[in-house]
């Protein structure tokens, strides 16, 4: 009924198709139940969970993608941090954000508790999308615009750090997301951003 | 084994009784030396990176830091690990059917294009002519020659595993087997196998971009390059897998008398990863635009986890073949007597434990658990990547080639493990190494800390970026880590180098007694108890229930099963507390 004994360095028998012992079937069992449950939690998180990574998905022109996001931020414009247009859309705005050597382009105000589509796309390169601290991560590939539903969940001064190689300079690429709490007071250390917005002025 | 003298050139292993083509050995030998030197140049850019990213050293500038990362990826994940693979090819197709090598000539030939491939690789990098890293993603463009030498490795090395297949034939024909082939083999076929699927999405992806690079093609759509590009750079890594799990077994048995507990339930796994596993490229593109729910779901999961289902299997199998191994050999003392007085000062047995051990909870756990299409979201691009892939192709296969040199180098080479003190204790110092660069890496990733990035102060940024304090610990951890590790790899080259050049010949072999720099397995090779049979049908007793003939074994991989859910289910809790994000 065994196997005859033997490593797995001499020759097995011609047919090698023998009945397994009750411990490897009860193993192979359980890791396959383990496997199933494994499999089961995908579905079930984009029925019951909050954080998918579905979207809208399309083919973009980079440069029409960019174009569309600076005539989004002329139309919400609030104001400038060093140099970057904060941008303040209303609940339920389409939001545009563009990667490129080596900055996020704009810097978006958004409200806790308010639902956005962002669409993200690059300029350029391969550029990822990180935001920190909240260790959201997404690819941002050129020619591709990728739209996904996000409601920030608190106020806080975030960042984007991008986390995909895009050239020499990838470690400067650093951008802003400012989360507003209800009352619409930012939380956020916005000195800079206030200068720079009076000097214009 | 039919072992009657064969009509070509060979000569008989003296430890073994194996027939050793005359064809086959210098083949074996130049693939191995040119892998340790690919492991020279990889270990010595791994110093080099883990100083820079332990921010508190931050060793390299900036354009080096990246330069010398494609040199670290190309040398130790391309290089390194396929020049090693070849030489196992060779060696699993010829001394263990007692074969002799198809067309030997085309061999060399082959060899000489990975050769020139490899130049031109190392010659784009160093001269920054490739500044593109380790996956070269378009519309980042490096040196036509970059590409051209890729083209060329992987052409060689595809010529070799057909090489491989030719041998199996011949090895069938010639009549140098009987029965079906052993599970090792069985396993380098597997391994043979995925590397033709790979190196193909290799040649379909690099031929384009080589002509791109070129003027000849426009442009080539980065996503569909991300796609096909992750088919060469994840299914090679399978490769690995597949290699390191027949490694396991050929260790297991060499050193303890490991057995075969069913050729079914072995080969069954092997060949779900034949099946299965070449989808894992979609691991890397679970939160890229290009691709659906669905897609990405039935791809990342290998069709519902049947490839983790085969790691799974193995590792239950492969350390139940040595407890059986060792319970056969009358070591049949409490639950783990059999894993207590083993020879713990083996290099061969303390490397196979380590990888198993090692790739298993730390590699495969976080692999599968960060491949999950939601959970990557926390994961994509940090350091958690690295740290989960340098506890499964370091520790796991690099660890078990390294376990299997110290066995090559006296059958194959016929020479003394040099440095044999220091052999011995290179597993233990290189695991360790590792696992804290693993676990260092893993941890700083969980705060977000971004992979493949030069400087996480942000000093030269528009804006700062304020890391949790306890990122300089873990990246701490990760650097003593690198370190270690990085000795203990550069001992490893040292000793193989050492043996191989200038190593004491072994002349005669004798059994029974201890000899400095040969392993206890060939000088004290594994018996079983002489009514082996017998003890075998009373281990597996209906009596003796589901724990069987192997309880400790089932006491481990349950511990490794609470461990798996509870890290898997703890990562959708830390998910749950993001944004919402559809």
């Amino acid at each position: 009924m065994l196997t005859k004994v033997h490593s797995g360095l001499d020759p097995a028998p011609g047919v090698w198709w023998k009945p397994a012992h009750k411990a490897e079937k009860v193993w192979v069992g359980i890791a396959f139940a383990w496997c199933m449950v494994l499999f089961a939690m995908m579905p079930l998180w984009h029925w019951k969970g909050g954080q998918n990574p579905s979207g809208i998905r399309r083919r973009v022109d980079p440069q029409k993608f960019f174009a569309r996001t600076v005539e989004f931020a002329t139309q919400y414009k609030i104001g400038e941090d060093r140099g970057i247009p904060i941008v303040a859309p209303p609940a339920g705005a389409e939001v545009y954000l563009t990667g490129m050597t080596y900055q996020w382009y704009p810097i978006l105000q958004l409200q806790a508790g308010a639902t956005y589509r962002l669409h993200m796309s690059s300029l350029d390169f391969n550029h990822g999308f990180s935001l920190y601290p909240m260790n959201v991560n997404f690819q941002v590939v050129p020619g591709y615009d990728y739209a996904l539903q996000v409601t920030p969940t608190a106020a806080g001064d975030f960042r984007i750090i991008c986390n995909e190689f895009c050239g020499i300079g990838h470690h400067t690429m650093v951008g802003r997301v400012i989360v507003v709490d209800g009352a619409g007071k930012p939380l956020a250390d916005n000195a800079h951003a206030v200068i720079r917005d009076r000097e214009a002025k | 084994m039919s072992t009657a003298a064969p009509a070509f050139p060979h000569r008989i292993c003296p430890a073994t009784g194996r027939v050793v083509a005359a064809a086959a050995e210098p083949l074996i030998k130049v693939n191995a030396v040119v892998a340790v030197v690919s492991l020279l140049i990889g270990a010595v850019a791994a110093l080099l990176l883990v100083l820079t990213r332990w921010q508190a050293v931050h060793l390299l500038p900036a354009v080096w830091y990246y330069r010398i990362l494609g040199v670290h990826g190309m040398n130790m994940l391309i290089f390194f690990i396929i020049y090693f693979e070849m030489a196992v090819l060779w060696f699993a197709g010829t001394i263990l059917l007692n074969a002799r090598p198809a067309n030997p000539k085309l061999g060399w030939f082959s060899f000489g294009l990975m050769l020139a491939g490899t130049v031109l690789v190392e010659w784009a990098q160093w001269s920054g002519k490739a500044d593109v890293l380790f996956t070269s993603y378009p519309p980042l463009q490096a040196h036509p020659l970059f590409y051209l030498g890729i083209i060329l490795f992987a052409v060689g090395a595809l010529t070799v595993t057909g090489l491989f297949f030719a041998t199996l034939v011949i090895a069938k024909r010639e009549q140098r087997y009987e029965g079906s082939v052993p599970l090792v083999v069985y396993g380098a076929v597997t391994a043979a196998i995925i590397a033709v699927i790979t190196l193909l999405h290799g040649a379909i992806i690099y031929i384009p971009t080589f002509l791109w690079s070129i003027g000849l093609i426009k442009s080539i759509d980065p996503q569909i390059y991300r796609m096909i590009w992750w088919a060469l750079g994840h299914s090679s890594q399978q490769i690995n897998v597949a290699a390191m799990v027949a490694v396991w077994y050929m260790l297991s048995a060499l050193t303890i008398g490991g057995v075969v507990l069913n050729e079914k339930v072995s080969r069954s796994a092997f060949v779900l990863y034949v099946l299965f596993i070449s989808m894992a490229s979609a691991h890397h593109l679970l939160v890229d635009p290009g691709f659906g729910p669905a897609w990405k779901i039935v791809n990342t999961s290998y069709f519902m986890y049947m490839a983790v289902l085969a790691s799974m299997i193995h590792g239950f199998t492969v350390p139940a073949g040595m407890e059986l191994g060792m319970r056969l050999r009358g070591y049949t003392d409490g639950l783990f007597g059999w894993l207590r007085r083993a020879p713990w000062g083996d290099p061969g047995f303390s490397a196979l434990v380590f990888s198993v051990v090692v790739f298993g909870f730390v590699g495969g756990i976080t692999g599968v658990t960060i491949g999950t299409e939601q959970i990557n979201i926390i994961a994509h691009n940090t350091m958690r990547i690295p740290g989960h892939f340098h506890a499964t192709v370091v520790s796991g296969t690099a660890m078990a080639f390294m376990g299997a040199t110290y066995y090559l180098l006296p059958l194959v080479f016929q020479r003394k493990v040099a440095f044999w003190g220091l052999a011995k204790a290179q597993p233990y110092m290189f695991a360790i190494g590792m696992l804290l660069l693993s676990m260092g890496m893993t941890f700083a990733g969980s705060f977000g800390v971004p992979r493949r990035h030069w400087d996480i102060s942000f000093s030269q940024a528009l804006f700062d970026v304020q890391f949790n304090p306890a990122v300089d610990i873990t990246l701490a951890v990760m650097g003593i880590g690198g370190i270690l590790a990085v000795t203990g790899a550069l001992s490893f080259i040292a000793i193989a180098v050492k043996s191989v050049f200038f190593g004491e010949k072994i002349t005669t072999w004798e059994t029974g007694k201890a000899i400095v720099g040969i392993p206890q397995g060939l000088t004290n090779p594994p018996v079983h108890v002489a009514h082996v049979d017998q003890l075998n049908d009373e281990l597996h007793a209906e009596s003796r229930g589901i724990a069987g003939a192997t309880p400790g074994t089932l006491v481990l991989v349950a511990v490794f099963l609470l461990a798996f859910v509870v890290y898997y289910f703890t990562n959708w809790k830390l998910l749950s507390f993001l944004w919402k994000v559809g």
